[in-house]
């Protein structure tokens, strides 16, 4: 691994999707308060336009990919960093609300899954 | 006689009705916060009295915006209000005038015609004092009745008023309507079957009694006169002790509130005490559904008529409170000047504000700015749109600005789109940082493409010792200086005010003195206050984007009525909007200025030192 690693590249650790311990709830949820989520094709777009992302490692794509399988350990945390500037919004080429996106999965991992 | 049983649900109404107001106002007033309450206490003894006095009677009497919205709708306002107000100002004058000048109990003047029976003059006699308070009492009551009769017809042709929505009561108000309705009707019949046996009444009642002599019994006619006092009484109860929960409560509380503005009271960040007294002197006249584009979007239960309603009846609903584009069009037509939008964020901060933003990642200082004048912010729309961004580096470079481009690689958001959800804490978060690097740059004037950033940088950061201005006006004050030597075009362009630089700011003039210079500026039907919204606003949380399209086309239908070559606009938000849906070239004016200027200089600015 460190010899890998030594010329610029790392490995992943082996990991898989794991629907015993993942939950579809928060997902299920979202997509009722924002029907949108599931127009979301995984581009990445929102990610590369994103004005938080300049700072610090924050991705969209992802958070809706995690909330997506379930894997909402440290979400709450995560979606704070978004700045509701809308630029995402705008980008989006699926027309997903991305901004309602935020907000809700913010509200449900705070209020509804605990 | 002064006395008899059936004033009881009238008396009773009115002692109910004012228990209850002086409880209710006192409790929201004891509520407002001590700041409030301060300015109130030296409000009273402030000469703001004359002025607030002055407007309670243009509005609240007058209805001076209701006849600047519509003539027929003014005049039917001030029926009710103002020749209530006289009818029982001069009935208490001309009751007095039997009472030999005695102070009377508060149902006598109201049922006066019942008490006193007087023969002396005739109905057209005006040359005596009775003859005289007789008439009028009669041709206020006609001017009354009349503007009930356009209520009704109101029902059926609302167009006629100017509007093409009416308000769907609900059957609480329904019933507070139906009382207030049969009040002046009431009363005719009433004074009129009195004056058929005993003579007395107006030119009015007086008729009308005679009418009913000529064909009716005597007894009959007695009987049914007393009947009439007690109904007339019974509705007057009826709507006395509705009034307190119907939207006739507007009445009462739009004179606290416009009081109350006048002494500083502000609608907060958060529903409050005067939250409630704002969202209960919401008539729910309706006036807001025709301008709110949510209704022609087909959403019309978001219009702000049905969200205050949600509010005052405690029934918070979070889809109604963020389906709003926070355009303003409603607050500029409401003629009770309810400070809407506010009310709309506040109820947000409920269903949002639980977020503890995340934001330590942000730099907070503006390297290698030694020496400039000016800050430049594009805000991020700006960087959506790179051609505004790129037209004004061109400007500023070719006037010989001493500019920094804060956000030229990538930017924090100002937070404003934190704050139109509610989120206040996260939005101070931010503007902390952004405040940070804005004052390490030692910049004087802060130049934001944005509109939403500059309302939000204008009013909300406080920037000490830093001019904060809109790209509009700073390409203006360049332009008038002299610093930019511009050429015209000889284009036909349409101005598309954006919401947050109009209606938000106040911004109407600049772009438009400056486009004179370019282009020839064609009117256009909704422009200025009445500009419309473009359908991408970052105020609303809830719209579908075909949600969006379908208001931005029918923006754009407005907007393209005259052909023109171009639509400007000044916001990189709108442009990016209408980009979309158009075939006209969309552009910011920015653009267009950069397009027109002859540079004073004869070497033009190099194209890669304009590259992002």
């Amino acid at each position: 691994m460190k010899e890998v690693s030594r010329f610029g590249y790392s490995v992943s650790k082996d990991r898989q999707i794991d629907f015993d311990s993942n939950s579809h709830e928060v997902a299920r949820k979202v997509a009722a308060a924002e029907p949108s989520l599931n127009l979301c094709i995984s581009c990445g777009t929102c990610a590369a336009t994103c004005t938080a992302a300049k700072f610090t490692d924050f991705s969209l794509r992802r958070l809706i990919l995690l909330v997506k399988r379930g894997e909402i350990k440290g979400l709450d945390r995560e979606v704070q960093k978004c700045m509701l500037c809308g630029k995402c919004q705008l980008a989006c080429p699926r027309g997903v609300s991305t901004r309602n996106l935020v907000l809700q999965i913010n509200r449900i991992l705070q209020t509804e899954v605990r | 006689m002064t006395f008899d049983i059936f004033v009881i649900p009238f008396f009773g109404g009115l002692l109910f009705l004012l228990t209850v107001l002086i409880i209710k106002f006192s409790r929201w007033i004891a509520l407002i916060d001590r700041s409030g309450r301060h300015k109130i206490g030296s409000g009273l003894f402030s000469l703001q009295i004359f002025p607030a006095t002055g407007e309670v009677f243009m509005e609240s009497l007058l209805h001076r915006r209701m006849w600047k919205q519509n003539m027929l709708l003014g005049y039917m306002h001030m029926t009710f209000a103002l020749g209530w107000f006289m009818l029982i100002l001069l009935g208490n004058i001309e009751s007095r005038t039997y009472s030999g000048g005695h102070l009377n109990p508060p149902y006598y003047p109201i049922f006066l015609k019942f008490f006193v029976h007087d023969k002396r003059v005739l109905p057209f006699e005006l040359n005596t004092l009775p003859g005289f308070f007789r008439f009028t009492m009669d041709f206020i009551l006609l001017v009354v009745l009349s503007g009930i009769a356009l209520a009704l017809f109101k029902r059926i042709r609302s167009k006629w008023f100017g509007m093409k929505k009416i308000t769907r009561h609900n059957a609480y108000d329904q019933w507070a309507i139906g009382s207030l309705w049969l009040i002046f009707p009431m009363r005719l019949l009433a004074e009129s079957l009195t004056a058929s046996v005993h003579g007395g009444g107006g030119f009015l009642t007086n008729s009308l009694g005679d009418i009913f002599a000529s064909f009716l019994p005597v007894d009959f006619l007695s009987n049914s006169a007393y009947i009439a006092w007690w109904g007339y009484s019974t509705v007057l109860g009826i709507f006395f002790v509705t009034l307190p929960w119907s939207r006739y409560m507007h009445i009462p509380t739009e004179v606290v509130m416009i009081y109350l503005k006048h002494f500083g009271v502000k609608s907060g960040k958060v529903i409050n005490s005067f939250s409630e007294i704002e969202m209960r002197a919401c008539p729910r006249c309706g006036i807001c559904i025709d301008a709110c584009q949510m209704n022609s979007a087909g959403m019309t239960a978001s219009t702000p008529v049905y969200f205050l309603r949600a509010l005052r009846d405690q029934h918070p609903d979070p889809q109604l409170n963020s389906n709003c584009l926070l355009c303003g069009r409603c607050q500029v037509a409401c003629p009770v000047q309810i400070d809407i939008l506010d009310l709309r964020v506040a109820s947000r901060s409920n269903d949002n504000n639980r977020i503890d933003a995340a934001y330590s990642y942000l730099p907070a200082d503006m390297p290698d700015s030694k020496g400039i004048n000016v800050l430049y912010f594009a805000g991020c729309m700006g960087h959506l749109t790179p051609s505004v961004k790129k037209a004004m580096v061109k400007i500023m470079k070719a006037a010989n600005v001493k500019y920094k481009f804060m956000d030229a690689d990538g930017s924090i958001c100002c937070g404003r789109p934190l704050n139109m959800a509610g989120m206040y804490e996260a939005a101070r978060s931010l503007m902390e940082k952004n405040r940070q690097i804005i004052h390490a740059s030692g910049a004087r004037v802060l130049v934001t493409s944005c509109p939403i950033c500059y309302k939000m940088f204008n009013e909300e950061y406080k920037l000490f010792g830093v001019e904060v201005l809109h790209h509009t006006q700073y390409l203006l004050r360049l332009a008038e200086a002299g610093s930019l030597l511009l050429n015209h075009s000889g284009l036909s362009v349409v101005y598309h005010d954006p919401c947050e630089l109009g209606r938000g700011s106040g911004i109407y003039k600049e772009p438009r003195k400056l486009l004179k210079r370019l282009a020839k500026l064609v009117p256009i039907s909704e422009e200025k206050e009445k500009s419309l919204c473009c359908g991408g606003s970052l105020g609303d949380f809830s719209l579908s984007f075909e949600q969006r399209m379908i208001i931005r086309d029918e923006a754009l239908e407005t907007l393209m009525a005259p052909s023109p070559d171009i639509l400007v606009t000044a916001c990189p938000l709108c442009k990016k909007t209408f980009h979309d849906g158009t075939d006209v070239k969309v552009m910011d004016i920015a653009e267009l200025v950069a397009e027109r200027m002859d540079l004073p200089e004869p070497e033009p600015v190099a194209e890669e030192e304009l590259a992002f």
